[in-house]
């Protein structure tokens, strides 16, 4: 009964030998733990899923309406509708994924005290809640296409690849905020505030064309500017060109954070059950 | 044969960080303060607190401790609150790291330091079970062998599908340790869950337990149920102030812990009120236990009571109770008295005194708890184990008599009668 390979040794700062198959071995707890959170979600509302479509959908009309109409600012002959509804959908999936994974841990607390299990689980399954309801904006997406007879060009295959690298955003910050969170709730307070920014600063209500070019650059600091004008570039096609200096240092600091955030998470995780 | 988990010079310490007293600070202050901090650990996030530091005192849950469990062993880990049980229990399902030491376990290990962690109101006991399930590190197409199983042990078969926060506390606590109980590990490591339910499931949840150890799969149990744990376990860590003062059989930790607790005191009074337990409300000043008739407390001696205390409510209906508990931590019984009933309580002394009857309670060791209360239902301040007090068997004949099971051993009247011979 007793075989050699199965040594389990729990020693001061030893790093899990087997962290990555533990994770791996986990991986049911992982999609329980979503599953959970959308079946929770919207128990006891009255239209339920719909609340997934009904905010984006809300948002991008308050956006057409002050971006396009009140302030006149250019599309580049797409529908302002379309050109907003492309840019909210990655940045409504990055920042929940920022604000519930942040949140994750401390939601989760009694489990964290109480179980073992990679704690990871906890943050990754939160930014794959936030990626079902990205999907199913999705599809009103698509349906917007079709009302304003909109077709998309061959870069629309590309779109996996942006698609892949806003859930790596969305991870890799909110691995850094969940970690930080427990220790600091500053963090509780911070992420609203600097959600409530993003949505502003990041080319979301316009083209981030209209940045003047010598500040393109600079302004490609923020990641997302880079993911909103992937996914530009890839849904709207036509003359949307991609500003390559700035897309190239958003995809850098997108793996910085995750790999970072990664690294800070583990080295912080063992600590959590005591913090917490 | 090789030990199934050998722990070696185990430590565990904590930070406890206390608030400066150095007269009031400014909200200035504290902001500039938690900012500097708040930076230094942003810079040196895994410096830890710095070293003598006044507000910062290390308190070791665990220190320096070791032993062996071997295959099959059902070890029964005792001592009192604060010793360190559940400390060792979280490092050894790796919920926390240790400071220093090691420990080397060979086998898959299940912990149980709460029934239902991670259930959702929400959610029907069905998705419930799974979930847990999950939590715990069962796979899906294990829970699916099980799961008509684990509901019939639960007995909750006809509300599978009602979210469990309609749930009776008792239906999900059964559910619960059910999912808990399906479990299949080499190692089980079980915190005082068996301290839920009714009396019925009790004994259900310590047959299951019975049943997992006589499989020959190793068990880790802490609880302070003596009496349980007596059942269960064939040895016994005794752990005081975080380190392992007693480790061999389960009677011999039994003993050595109700000898060295120093709770077996039949009378405690405090002088200063502002010291006293109680609170704003009430001080308890003193509580003695003293034979009725003669000077020693028999079991025909009758046992007095008397509680003296302040009071400040004014103008309520208060109420004293007092219960009472065998050593192992089995409730005997629970009495109290209305102080006042016309809401006419005045500040001042109070003294109360019960009188338990002669021919009550076994011979043993009994400890009382005291409960001040108001309208009879609100709890005002209640104080656990504050007295205990020992009842000797009386001596019949001159022989010192093997004591009689039962908690209470009363004298009750029989009456038999001569029939007639058989024809």
């Amino acid at each position: 009964m007793i075989n050699n390979q199965s040594v389990l040794v729990i020693e001061a700062g030893r790093a899990e030998r087997h962290y990555w198959r533990d994770l791996w071995r986990y991986r049911e707890l992982l999609f329980f733990l979503a599953w959970r959170d959308i079946l929770v979600r919207y128990k006891q509302t009255v239209i339920g899923m719909a609340w997934s479509l009904g905010r984006p959908l809300l948002t991008m009309l308050v956006f057409t309406l002050v971006f396009s109409k009140l302030a006149q600012l250019p599309s580049g002959g797409v529908p302002y509708p379309i050109l907003v509804f492309v840019a909210l959908l990655p940045w409504q999936f990055f920042s929940s994924s920022l604000s519930s994974a942040g949140d994750s841990l401390i939601s989760n607390a009694g489990m964290i005290s109480k179980v073992y299990f990679p704690r990871l689980v906890i943050p990754v399954s939160a930014v794959i809640v936030n990626f079902v309801d990205f999907l199913i904006a999705g599809v009103v997406l698509i349906g917007l296409m079709v009302w304003y007879g909109f077709a998309p060009s061959l870069r629309i295959f590309a779109i996996p690849l942006f698609i892949f690298m806003t859930f790596i955003a969305a991870l890799g910050a909110g691995l850094w905020i969940a970690a930080l969170n427990v220790k600091y709730r500053d963090f509780r307070i911070i992420v609203p505030f600097v959600v409530q920014f993003g949505l502003y600063i990041s080319p979301i209500g316009f083209s981030s064309t209209i940045v003047p070019e010598q500040w393109r650059l600079i302004y490609s600091l923020n990641p997302m500017v880079g993911v909103i004008d992937g996914f530009r570039w890839a849904i709207l096609g036509g003359d949307t060109q991609l500003y390559w200096p700035g897309f190239l240092l958003s995809i850098f600091l997108v793996l910085v954070m995750l790999v970072t955030g990664i690294a800070h998470f583990r080295k912080t995780e063992k600590t959590f059950a005591d913090v917490i | 044969m090789p030990s199934v988990i050998a722990v070696e010079n185990l430590s565990k310490k904590y930070i406890i960080a206390h608030q400066k007293q150095m007269g009031p600070t400014t909200l200035r202050d504290t902001l500039s303060n938690s900012a500097k901090r708040f930076a230094e650990t942003l810079l040196h996030p895994f410096v830890g607190a710095p070293k003598n530091d006044p507000a910062h005192e290390e308190f070791w849950a665990l220190k320096d401790i070791s032993f062996d469990i071997q295959q099959g062993d059902r070890v029964g880990i005792i001592g009192s609150n604060g010793a360190g049980k559940s400390t060792l229990l979280k490092i050894l399902s790796r919920i926390t790291e240790p400071s220093s030491g090691q420990i080397r376990i060979h086998g898959r290990v299940s912990s149980l330091l709460e029934v239902g962690t991670g259930f959702h109101p929400e959610l029907s006991g069905r998705e419930n079970v799974y979930l847990n399930g999950a939590i715990l590190g069962m796979s899906k197409t294990e829970i699916n062998k099980k799961f008509d199983e684990i509901i019939a042990f639960a007995e909750v078969e006809k509300f599978l599908d009602t979210p469990v926060k309609r749930y009776s506390s008792g239906m999900y606590v059964r559910l619960a340790f059910a999912v808990a109980a399906h479990l299949e590990p080499e190692i089980l490591i079980v915190d005082e869950v068996l301290a839920v339910g009714d009396a019925q499931f009790q004994k259900k949840c310590l047959g299951k337990m019975d049943d997992v150890g006589k499989e020959g799969r190793t068990i880790l149990f802490v609880s302070h149920n003596l009496a349980a744990m007596k059942t269960l376990c064939n040895t016994g860590i005794l752990l005081d102030k975080g380190q392992v003062t007693f480790n061999g059989g389960v009677e011999g930790a039994v003993d050595e812990y109700l000898g060295t607790d120093k709770l077996h005191k039949n009378e405690i009074h405090w002088d200063n009120i502002a010291d006293a337990p109680g609170n704003e409300n009430i001080r308890l000043l003193s509580i003695s236990v003293k034979p009725k008739k003669g000077t020693v407390l028999n079991i025909d001696s009758g046992v007095l009571i008397e509680i003296q205390f302040y009071n400040t409510i004014i103008n309520a209906n208060l109420d004293t109770t007092i219960h009472l508990l065998t050593i192992e931590g089995v409730p005997v019984f629970a009495s109290g008295t209305p102080l006042s009933r016309n809401h006419d309580s005045k500040e001042g002394y109070y003294t109360a005194t019960v009188e338990i009857p002669p021919h009550l309670l076994n011979s043993g060791i009994y400890k009382v708890t005291q409960i001040f209360g108001r309208d009879q239902c609100e709890v005002l301040y209640k104080i656990g184990d504050v007295v205990s007090f020992e009842i000797q068997d009386t001596v019949i004949r001159g022989i010192n008599m093997p004591r009689i099971p039962g908690v209470i051993r009363p004298m009750l009247n029989w009456s038999t009668d001569y029939l007639e011979k058989k024809s």
